[in-house]
């Protein structure tokens, strides 16, 4: 069967802030006035008092085996999309079709009993997932072994742990196979070696040709799985295209709010990245020279200020990090009133991913921050999927071939039995 | 779209009122013989009764009063608990109704699955205590499947309209709990409709009625009141397909209002 395995076209969805009518005493009243204003055969455009649209005109489809994602900040319109696409709600207007099994990775652990054992919850989760118990009888043994809770399976799930709690749940959710998958964020389940199974298991149900829409805040993981993205942006679909498109757009319209103390006699103004050309820029290929700017000014004189910044992953771990002062600058000095703008041209042999420079002035000889500024600005790099990691050690294939010989030998050489 | 539909997820229903049974027996000492405490003191406050009214009649209990306040005490017992945990089942499981799409009449439904498991293992005492008094079988008793399918189908009604109802009002909840503490002076659970000579076909008009009669009647060898058993029947048809209706009608609303 050919054609969009999931076909969103013309939603809109509305809410509605504050209490809805709870008790009869509310509601006789308002169904009074619904009867006479005949508000409820409103126009579905229309919004009444505290109503407001989460959604607006919301369209896109999705082609079988195709991984798609979409971004947005908080309170875009994410979590909604979701819940109209699992059917959990219904849209205001417009129409959803899906076509076949859609299962989601979204609240793994909703279906559990917190008296029943690991066991029973399999059984339990896997039928609210949508799989029947034929299924999952197939596939226990895999399910435990994926989650690595052998040991617990006859202990209630209300003496595991949170992380044993959520590896559980996404060990059941992840044999489900449906057509149509759903993920949400739940890579972020368990520890290290966990993670990596799942996105494994991602890559796998992916490569075994189900659909898989993919609602994350990390960029990378997008770019990695996802040839198209959707951008949200309150309510509104920004844009659908190629996630490298869609993330750039994205990054370029993140702008992170800050508070600043306004007492702060030092303060950092801004922090920008440039191309080489000088032109504001924030998707770059490995090996692009970047300019990053700090600007600061001070409201009362400082004389042994030392600018750094430093460039961190995703998961905030410093990648890269320097300074005036080990650049060979000598201490900065500022009157009341004075600002002072530095740059500092780096190239990023970095592998793609998303990431984060943060800026601070330090105290020149003690290496004490008078100011700082997290995640000021965010970056992503396209690289190439040969490398994975951060550092990209511009890796060159020197040598891959087989020594035909050895190779000969072995297979030729007679086996002996003792 | 696929899976959708109950008959689809009937392991979902399986397991779901599996689920409802095993926590309520789990880490509880009676187990099931909480299955048999309701109806037994039903049927003790309906001794209670019955010898008031042979006090004021001159008649004395006989052993058949005895049986049949039994008989009329374990279906009523089904339906009372059956419809107070079913009104709470959507609100209990706001979790699964927020959070995972499944078809919600399951929870209701497998409130009164669960329920009827109570159910049989009362009626199973039941017929141990109808042999104790001596009561014999008949061919009358070949009614009992008709008579439970009418009370299973007008319970699960009531149910998917309680528990809709309660997921948007609270209120619903509790008008459910005083209408059911009071419904058993309605209802001829403790006394005979016929104790109330020609009053007792307004008795008749509740649903549950000529069904608690006609269960007490089949097990005394004696055939269900017919034309209002298929009034019973009638009224629990229409009901289901009501609720069935009213019920879907709700269900896109439950995730935003719940």
């Amino acid at each position: 069967m050919s054609g969009p395995v999931l076909d969103v076209s013309g939603v809109y969805k509305k809410f509605r802030k504050g209490e809805l009518y709870d008790s009869l005493r509310d509601l006789i009243p308002a169904l009074a006035r619904g009867l006479l204003g005949r508000r409820w055969r409103a126009a579905p455009e229309a919004l009444a008092e505290r109503e407001f649209w989460a959604l607006q005109d919301v369209s896109f489809s999705v082609q079988r085996g195709e991984a798609f994602g979409i971004i947005g900040n908080n309170g875009a319109g994410k979590s909604t999309i979701l819940k109209l696409l699992s059917g959990i709600m219904r849209p205001t207007r417009g129409t959803i079709h899906v076509d076949g099994r859609l299962s989601a990775l979204i609240e793994v652990s909703a279906g559990f009993h917190p008296d029943l054992t690991g066991r029973e919850n399999i059984y339990l989760n896997g039928t609210i997932l949508g799989m029947t118990r034929a299924e999952i009888k197939r596939r226990f043994d895999a399910i435990v072994a994926f989650s690595g809770l052998e040991e617990f399976l006859d202990t209630p799930v209300k003496r595991y742990s949170s992380g044993m709690f959520a590896r559980l749940g996404f060990s059941v959710a992840a044999h489900v196979e449906p057509d149509v998958l759903i993920v949400d964020e739940v890579l972020s389940v368990g520890d290290y070696l966990f993670q990596q199974k799942c996105f494994e298991r991602m890559s796998d149900v992916m490569s075994s040709g189900s659909t898989v829409v993919f609602v994350s805040h990390d960029l990378r993981a997008v770019s990695t799985l996802c040839a198209r993205s959707l951008l949200l942006e309150r309510g509104r679909v920004l844009h659908v295209g190629p996630s490298h498109d869609v993330i750039r757009m994205y990054l370029s319209r993140a702008q992170a709010a800050r508070s600043v103390d306004p007492e702060q006699e030092l303060r950092i103004t801004d922090v920008s990245l440039h191309a080489a050309n000088g032109a504001p820029q924030v998707e770059f290929e490995t090996g692009d020279g970047v300019d990053i700017s700090v600007a600061a000014e001070a409201r009362a004189a400082h004389n042994d200020i030392s600018v750094v910044i430093q460039i961190v992953d995703e998961n905030q771990y410093p990648v890269f990090d320097t300074c005036t002062q080990r650049l060979g600058a000598g201490p900065v000095s500022l009157a009341a009133g004075e600002s002072l703008r530095c740059t500092f041209r780096v190239r990023l042999g970095l592998a793609q991913g998303t990431y984060r420079v943060n800026a601070f002035l330090h105290r020149y000889v003690t290496d004490r921050p008078y100011e700082r500024w997290l995640s000021a600005a965010t970056f992503f790099v396209a690289g190439t999927p040969t490398v994975r990691g951060v550092a990209h050690l511009a890796p060159i294939l020197m040598q891959c071939e087989q020594t035909a010989s050895v190779v000969e030998e072995i297979a030729h050489e007679p086996v002996h039995v003792d | 779209m696929k899976q959708r539909t109950l008959l689809d997820r009937r392991d979902l229903l399986y397991m779901i009122t599996w689920r409802e049974i095993r926590i309520k027996y789990k880490q509880s000492v009676m187990g099931m013989l909480w299955a048999v405490l309701m109806p037994a003191t039903i049927v003790l406050a309906g001794m209670v009764v019955r010898f008031g009214f042979s006090l004021l009649s001159g008649r004395p209990v006989a052993l058949a009063d005895v049986a049949s306040v039994s008989v009329r005490a374990v279906p009523w017992a089904f339906f009372v608990s059956s419809l107070r945990f079913a009104t709470a089942s959507l609100v209990a499981n706001t979790q699964l109704v927020t959070k995972i799409y499944l078809p919600r009449e399951i929870f209701p439904i497998a409130a009164v699955g669960s329920q009827l498991l109570d159910f049989c293992v009362a009626s199973g005492v039941l017929v141990i205590v109808l042999a104790l008094l001596h009561v014999g079988v008949s061919v009358q008793l070949l009614w009992l499947p008709v008579l439970v399918l009418i009370l299973v189908l007008f319970t699960i009604s009531l149910s998917l309209l309680f528990s809709a109802g309660a997921l948007f009002f609270r209120d619903v909840k509790y008008l459910v709990e005083v209408v059911l503490t009071f419904a058993i002076f309605f209802t001829p659970v403790f006394y005979d409709a016929a104790m109330f000579g020609r009053w007792g076909s307004i008795l008749m008009f509740n649903p549950l009625a000529p069904l608690l009669e006609g269960f007490s009647n089949v097990v005394l060898h004696a055939p269900p009141p017919l034309p209002w058993l298929a009034y019973s029947a009638a009224v629990s048809l229409f009901a289901f397909l009501g609720a069935v209706r009213f019920f879907h009608r709700l269900e896109p609303y439950f995730a935003e209002s719940v």
